[in-house]
């Protein structure tokens, strides 16, 4: 297919070369093309194949764990996510999944255990009935979605971190991660998991979780992005390695902190 | 141009650093000293770079039912993507400003340049410019519009950057937020600050247009 140039027979190549050097302009000229070109270039940017290819997303991934460690020390376990009056919650509260809402799982709540494992004490699964017996809070806080819009809730379950605690996980461990019914999964950070407003939800708007909003569990993390609130959640495991999540394995940014 | 020179000593010695390289011939002495013209550049690519990205990040969850922006134009292929993209060149926008601005304050060019701005003179340039009459023959000395436009644009970037960090980190930074109105006001700041920046553009990029002499010296300083 390529094969190497060759000159014209009977023309020296040196001689071509300063004849060409002669054609091209002065140096102050020949920098305003590059920077003409740049300024096409840089019009063509967008949408272009070179910038959404697979090269620079590796790029963008590299910044993207980059992100992750910035908010990871951004991140305080004692700053509180704001919380609102009763009056502010947004009613009806948006469903939102990557599917629609009568396709959301239907779990029945009477023979659904959740499931512990990994770096823990005790791993006896938890029925509902267990779980709605331990001490309840309470938080109307705002829930942000990636997409951009948000909608405040009121939620009431375990605190996460007491939930922990009980079951005697190690709280050393790097990471909690929960499976969800539909297959949905999610990775959280130690120290989100701990944060005294991430809550085990059993509950939304003093009622039983509805189906559209996660029944019969969804752990409501408002330091963190919708996305990093699963729902429909099955399992939780305490760990030292990333097991990813649904959308953070298609590129969304892990840590998603807020 | 000479007499700023030599009243001026400041002016002096920002353009010290380059006087070497470039001596002042007779063609002109240097009107952007080589620190502003980088900084140019690196803030045009960051800025197409967030206003691609953004406006793809804006199609996800619009603010308008009668604005969306076309696919064409978004860059980063869907929102996974433009968020990656938006959260990168923030870096280069954010630590290029610094710089730029830093650098402005610190060398006096934005006191220099950009001040005083009046507002008669505001009229009267305008009115000029309206009539084609606006004289262009210093392109070291800003009009009155030129210094409203330029320090607006500085002011709208200050705005965009602080708005989109109350959006990203609404919890950590949340007395940011409640600056802005609360997170779902703060999107809109952010929508407004990048609509002035997109109009700022377009007058800026079709006047460097039409005086050429204006993009070559913000090339090569002369």
């Amino acid at each position: 297919m390529s094969r190497p140039r060759q000159p014209a027979k009977g023309v020296d190549p040196n001689l071509l070369i300063k004849d060409a050097a002669k054609l091209l302009p002065a140096p102050s000229r020949r920098l305003f093309l590059r920077g003409a070109t740049s300024l096409g270039a840089l019009a063509m940017l967008t949408g272009c194949d070179i910038i959404d290819g697979p090269t620079s997303e590796n790029a963008l991934r590299v910044i993207s764990n980059f992100n992750d460690w910035v908010q990871a020390r951004l991140f305080s376990e004692t700053t509180l996510a704001p919380t609102f009056p009763e009056s502010a919650v947004t009613r009806p509260f948006p469903f939102n999944a990557y599917y629609a809402e009568d396709e959301a799982p239907d779990i029945n709540g009477d023979n659904y255990k959740l499931e512990i494992g990994g770096l823990v004490d005790n791993k006896t699964p938890w029925t509902l009935a267990e779980l709605n017996r331990l001490p309840e809070v309470s938080q109307i806080t705002r829930l942000v979605c990636v997409e951009g819009w948000s909608a405040i809730g009121s939620w009431q379950g375990v605190r996460l971190s007491d939930f922990l605690k009980l079951i005697g996980a190690d709280t050393k461990a790097r990471y909690v991660w929960f499976q969800c019914a539909e297959g949905y999964s999610n990775t959280i950070d130690m120290p989100s998991a701990l944060h005294p407003q991430t809550q085990l939800t059993l509950k939304f708007d003093h009622k039983t979780l509805p189906q559209a909003y996660g029944f019969p569990i969804r752990i409501r993390i408002p330091t963190k992005l919708g996305f990093k609130n699963p729902k429909y959640v099955t399992a939780m495991w305490v760990q030292n390695n990333d097991a990813g999540g649904y959308w953070e394995n298609q590129g969304y940014n892990w840590f998603s902190g807020l | 141009m000479r007499r700023h020179f030599a009243k001026n000593l400041p002016m002096t010695a920002e353009f010290a650093g380059n006087s070497a390289a470039l001596p002042d011939t007779a063609t002109g002495s240097l009107i952007h000293p080589r620190w502003v013209r980088v900084t140019h550049w690196i803030n045009a690519l960051a800025v197409l770079l967030m206003i691609g990205s953004g406006w793809q990040i804006y199609d996800a969850s619009p603010l308008f039912n009668f604005i969306y922006f076309p696919r064409h134009f978004a860059l980063g292929e869907w929102l996974a993507g433009a968020l990656l993209w938006h959260f990168a060149a923030m870096w280069l926008l954010v630590v290029n400003g610094i710089v730029y601005v830093t650098l402005g304050i610190a060398t006096g060019r934005f006191r220099r340049k950009l001040l005083p701005i009046r507002l008669h003179e505001v009229m009267r340039d305008l009115g000029a410019a309206l009539r084609g009459r606006l004289a262009h023959d210093d392109l070291a000395v800003y009009n009155a519009v030129q210094r409203l436009l330029y320090l607006g644009v500085i002011l709208a970037g200050i705005v965009i950057v602080l708005s989109g960090l109350s959006i990203w980190k609404p919890v950590q930074f949340k007395y940011l937020t409640a600056f802005f109105g609360g997170y779902d006001t703060a999107r809109y700041v952010h929508f407004f600050a990048m609509a002035s920046i997109v109009g700022f553009l377009t007058i800026h990029v079709v006047l460097a247009l039409i005086v050429p002499k204006s993009l070559r010296a913000m090339i090569f300083g002369r």
